[in-house]
């Protein structure tokens, strides 16, 4: 499966949708680049007069290109459409740097495991001076079709 | 030994268990999702605790038919059994 078949697998889209690139994937790991825009909305909220993107979105773009862009190369074989239904079920981040306003992030994932449908990663996010800005653990769920419920 | 078994999946089920279900309530008929309120995530990591716990493997199957604490004990009985 080719990167650019993987992302254009991914059920997200503008405005929540935090890849722009992946670099390298394999079965183990996966990078990718995402551009947190100036633009973008809710810099205008967070902070009120100091626009700093929130940590909950560093977390989604780690989520999106760690662990989902993974767990669509993982179940590549996979005879079911996917993904029929993905769920986040658990994140442990720790923040390190504030990301600006045009900044971009590389996020770099390592499987921990994909067994019975969960993926559990070890994630990182560095800043283009390569200075780490976010670490931390991430997990989630993949249902095919066949498994139901 | 299946009391043996039991003692030890309880305390592996417990350390899952979300803060409104009481540790009293396991029961050997209790299902893990509907009456535990275990979720999906969850789950699995019981099983990978069982697999460390007992030295066994599970695989999607056994995964697939483990809805309460007897089937766990019943799968967990048979993979022991296995490898004598």
């Amino acid at each position: 499966m080719t990167k650019s078949e993987i992302l254009a697998r991914l059920p997200y889209d503008k405005p929540f949708r935090f890849v722009d690139e992946l670099q390298h994937i394999t079965e183990e790991r996966v990078e990718g680049t995402f551009t947190f825009n100036e633009g973008l909305d809710f810099y205008q909220g967070h902070f009120k007069d100091f626009p700093v993107t929130p940590g909950v979105l560093l977390t989604e773009c780690c989520a999106q290109i760690g662990l989902v862009c993974l767990g669509i190369y993982l179940l590549k074989d996979s005879k079911n459409d996917f993904p029929s239904r993905i769920a986040f079920s658990s994140s442990e981040m720790e923040f390190v740097l504030p990301v600006f306003p045009g900044e971009t992030v590389t996020v770099y994932s390592e499987k921990v495991y994909f067994r019975f449908g969960k993926l559990k990663c070890k994630v990182q996010m560095v800043n283009q001076k390569g200075q780490q800005v976010c670490k931390g653990v991430l997990a989630g769920m993949f249902k095919t079709v066949k498994d139901g419920n | 030994m299946r009391e043996e078994q039991y003692q030890k999946l309880k305390t592996i089920v417990e350390t899952y268990l979300p803060e409104d279900v009481d540790p009293k309530e396991i029961k050997k008929e209790s299902d893990f999702i509907q009456e535990l309120n275990i979720n999906s995530a969850n789950l699995v990591d019981i099983v990978l605790d069982v697999e460390d716990e007992f030295d066994i493997i599970l695989e999607n199957e056994d995964m697939d038919g483990m809805k309460t604490i007897n089937d766990a004990l019943e799968i967990i009985e048979t993979k022991l059994a296995d490898k004598e």
